[in-house]
C-alpha cells in the first residue's frame, strides 16, 4: 500500500510540494502540542493572517524571478518608493484612491522594468543590478521624505478601499489574507498553466535552449521583473492600509524573510524548477516562526537560530530529492 | 532543375571588426541534405544562426521558397518552416517532454493558458508515430534529463516533423553520442529525405557527413571555398581536400 502510494504518479511529480507540506504540518504540530493554550485559540491565527500577506504577496511574485535563475534584491526599496508615492498622492488628492493606486503601481512596474532592462539589455547580473536599484530607490525615498512619515488616517480610515484591502471579513478573517490566498491560486495557475509561466520555466532551465525554441528570453525576463515591481507596490499599499501610515524605512525588513520563504518553498536558485504553492507554505512557515517560538516559551533569541535551522533542513531535503532524480 | 528552398546571396556578417561571414552564396534544394564542413572558426555556426534568425546579417539577401525574406527571430524562422536541432540545446532538461515538444509553440486558449490535455495527447502521438518510442519508460510526462543523447535528438526530430518544417538545421547532432545512438540519428537524417524535407548538416566527423549528405559545402574563415556533389567526390578525396586546406592555409580549393 505504502509503496504503491510512494510510486504513484502524483507523488512522483509532486515531491517538492509534499515535502514542504509535511515540514509545515510537523512545525504546526510542534506549536500545537508545545503551546496548546495559544494554538487552540483563534487570535494567533488571526495575527498570522494579518501579517503574512505583506511579504507573502511579494514572495509569490518573486518565485517567478527566482525560477528564471535570477534574483531581485531591490523589492524592499520598491515597496518604499511606491508606498511613499501612494501616501503622497492619497493625501495630495484628498483621498483619490484610483489616482494613488494607479500611479503607485505604475511606478512599481517602472522600477521592475528598469531592473529588467539592466539585466537583459545591458547585461548586468541581476544580483548586482538590483543591489544598485535597492540603494537607488531607498535613497530617493530618503531624499523626498526627508526622513518624515505620512499619515493617511484621514484619507483612508473607514473608506471603501480600506475595507476591501484590510478589513476583517465577518469580523474575523483579515481581507489581506483572502487576497493573498486568491493571488496565490491565480499565480500558481499562471506559473504552471499559462504560456508565460511555461516560458519562465524554460528560460530558467536553459536560456540557450529556450532561445532556440523561439522563446523571447529578454521579454520573459523583463515581464517577470515588471510583475514583481507591481506586486511589491501592492504589498506596500496593503501595509499602508493596515498601519495607516508611511514610514521611510517601510519595506526594508522584507528581503530575507521573503527570499527565505521562496527557497524554503522549494524553488531552485539554479532556475527552471519551483512551485508557487511551495512558496505559500514557505510563507506560513517563515511567517509563523517568530510568534511560534515565543509561544513555545523560548526567548526571542532563538528566533534566528530556529529560522536558520528550518531553512537549512528544507533546502537540504530538496537537494537530496534532486540528487536522487539525476 | 531541382526546386530551390533556401538561397543565400552575398551574406556578410561582422561582429565588431571581425568579419565572420564574407560574401557567402549558397543554395539548398528541396529534399536535399547539404553538409557544411570546415574547421572551428570557419563560420558554420554563425551561418546557421543567420538562417535560423538568431543573428541578422549585416548585408545580403535571403530567399525562402523563392521569396525574399528577413529572418529576425527564431520564432519567425520556425513559423516559416526552418527548424534547428542542436545536440546540446535541443531540449530543456528539467521540463517534461510534452512541454518541450510544444515550447515556444504552445497550444493555448485565447487567454494564453495551455491546453495541457491536448498537448499531452499530441505529444503521445509524436512519440509513437514520428519517433517510434515504444518503451514504457519514456512517457510524455518524463523529464528530459532521463533520456539518452540519441533519444533527445529523436524528440527534436519528431518535433520538427510534426510541425512540418521544410528545412531542418542540424548542428553537430552526433556530438558525444555512442556509435549506436549516432546510427539512430543518421537514420533520422536519411528519413528526412524520404519525407522530401531538406536539411543542413554540420558535423566534424567526415564519415558521418559523407554517409548522410548529398552535397558538401566547405567553409573557411567565413568564405565558401569549395562545393561538391556526392557523386563528384569520394569520401577519401573529401578528407584529402580538408587536410589540404588545413595544411596549405589556402583560401580557394580546386574543385
Amino acid at each position: 500500500m505504502l509503496t504503491s502510494i510512494l510510486n504513484s504518479y502524483f507523488v512522483k511529480t509532486h515531491r517538492l510540494e509534499i515535502s514542504i507540506t509535511i515540514i509545515a504540518i510537523v512545525l504546526f504540530l510542534i506549536y500545537f502540542f508545545g503551546a496548546t493554550h495559544v494554538f487552540t485559540r483563534f487570535p494567533i491565527y488571526r495575527a498570522f493572517m494579518q501579517s503574512m500577506p505583506f511579504f507573502g504577496i511579494i514572495a509569490i511574485s518573486a518565485t517567478f524571478v527566482v525560477t528564471l535563475g535570477e534574483i531581485d534584491l531591490s523589492f524592499p526599496s520598491i515597496v518604499g518608493i511606491t508606498s511613499l508615492t501612494f501616501g503622497m498622492l492619497l493625501t495630495g488628492t484628498d483621498g483619490n484612491f484610483f489616482i494613488a493606486f494607479a500611479l503607485a503601481t505604475l511606478l512599481g512596474m517602472f522600477a521592475g522594468l528598469v531592473n529588467g532592462l539592466l539585466v537583459t539589455k545591458i547585461g548586468i547580473p541581476s544580483i548586482v543590478a538590483t543591489i544598485g536599484t535597492l540603494f537607488f530607490w531607498r535613497g530617493l525615498v530618503n531624499v523626498i521624505s526627508q526622513g518624515s512619515g505620512i499619515a493617511i488616517v484621514d484619507e483612508a480610515d473607514g473608506t471603501w478601499h480600506h475595507t476591501i484591502f484590510v478589513d476583517k471579513l465577518f469580523n474575523t478573517i483579515p481581507a489581506q489574507f483572502i487576497w493573498f490566498v486568491v493571488l496565490t491560486g491565480l499565480m500558481q495557475w499562471v506559473y504552471r498553466y499559462h504560456k508565460f509561466g511555461n516560458h519562465i520555466h524554460f528560460v530558467g532551465d536553459n536560456k540557450a535552449s529556450a532561445q532556440m525554441m523561439g522563446i523571447n528570453v529578454d521579454r520573459v525576463k523583463i515581464i517577470a521583473f515588471v510583475q514583481l515591481g507591481f506586486f511589491s507596490a501592492l504589498a506596500g499599499i496593503f501595509t499602508m492600509y493596515e498601519m495607516l501610515y508611511f514610514w521611510p524605512t517601510q519595506g526594508s525588513g522584507l528581503m530575507l524573510t521573503t527570499l527565505a520563504a521562496v527557497f524554503v518553498g522549494g524553488t531552485s536558485v539554479f532556475g527552471g524548477r519551483g512551485t508557487v504553492y511551495g512558496t505559500f507554505i514557505g510563507v506560513l512557515i517563515i511567517g509563523s516562526l517568530e510568534s511560534g517560538i515565543v509561544a513555545l516559551g523560548l526567548s526571542g533569541f532563538y528566533v534566528q537560530f530556529i529560522n536558520g535551522l528550518m531553512i537549512t533542513i528544507a533546502v537540504t531535503i530538496y537537494a537530496l530529492i534532486q540528487k536522487r532524480k539525476t | 532543375m531541382p526546386e530551390q528552398l533556401l538561397k543565400l546571396e552575398n551574406i556578410y556578417k561582422n561582429f565588431g571588426n571581425v568579419k565572420v561571414l564574407k560574401d557567402v552564396n549558397i543554395t539548398i534544394n528541396k529534399g536535399e541534405v547539404v553538409a557544411l564542413i570546415g574547421d572551428n572558426g570557419a563560420g558554420k555556426s554563425t551561418l546557421i544562426k543567420v538562417i535560423t534568425g538568431v543573428h541578422s546579417p549585416n548585408s545580403g539577401k535571403i530567399f525562402f521558397k523563392e521569396n525574399e525574406v528577413q529572418i529576425k527571430s527564431v520564432s519567425q524562422s520556425r513559423k516559416m518552416g526552418i527548424e534547428a536541432v542542436y545536440q546540446e540545446r535541443a531540449l530543456c532538461d528539467q521540463q517534461e517532454l510534452y512541454r518541450n515538444i510544444f515550447a515556444g509553440r504552445e497550444i493555448t486558449n485565447s487567454f494564453g493558458f495551455l491546453k495541457i490535455k491536448e498537448q499531452r495527447k499530441e505529444a503521445e502521438r509524436i512519440l509513437r508515430d514520428y519517433i517510434g518510442f515504444t518503451s514504457k519508460a519514456i512517457t510524455v510526462d518524463s523529464q528530459v534529463m532521463g533520456l539518452s543523447g540519441g533519444e533527445k535528438q529523436g524528440v527534436a526530430f519528431g518535433r520538427s516533423l510534426y510541425f512540418n518544417s521544410d528545412l531542418i538545421v542540424l548542428d553537430e547532432p552526433t556530438m558525444g553520442l555512442s556509435i549506436q545512438e549516432t546510427e539512430k540519428v543518421l537514420n533520422f537524417v536519411k528519413g528526412l529525405k524520404n519525407e522530401n524535407k531538406s536539411a543542413i548538416f554540420i558535423d566534424h566527423n567526415i564519415i558521418h557527413v559523407y554517409g548522410a549528405a548529398d552535397r558538401f559545402i566547405i567553409l573557411d574563415r567565413g568564405e565558401v571555398v569549395g562545393e561538391f556533389l556526392k557523386d563528384q567526390i569520394s569520401r577519401e578525396e573529401l578528407v584529402q581536400k580538408m587536410i589540404q586546406l588545413h595544411e596549405s592555409g589556402k583560401i580557394k580549393l580546386e574543385g
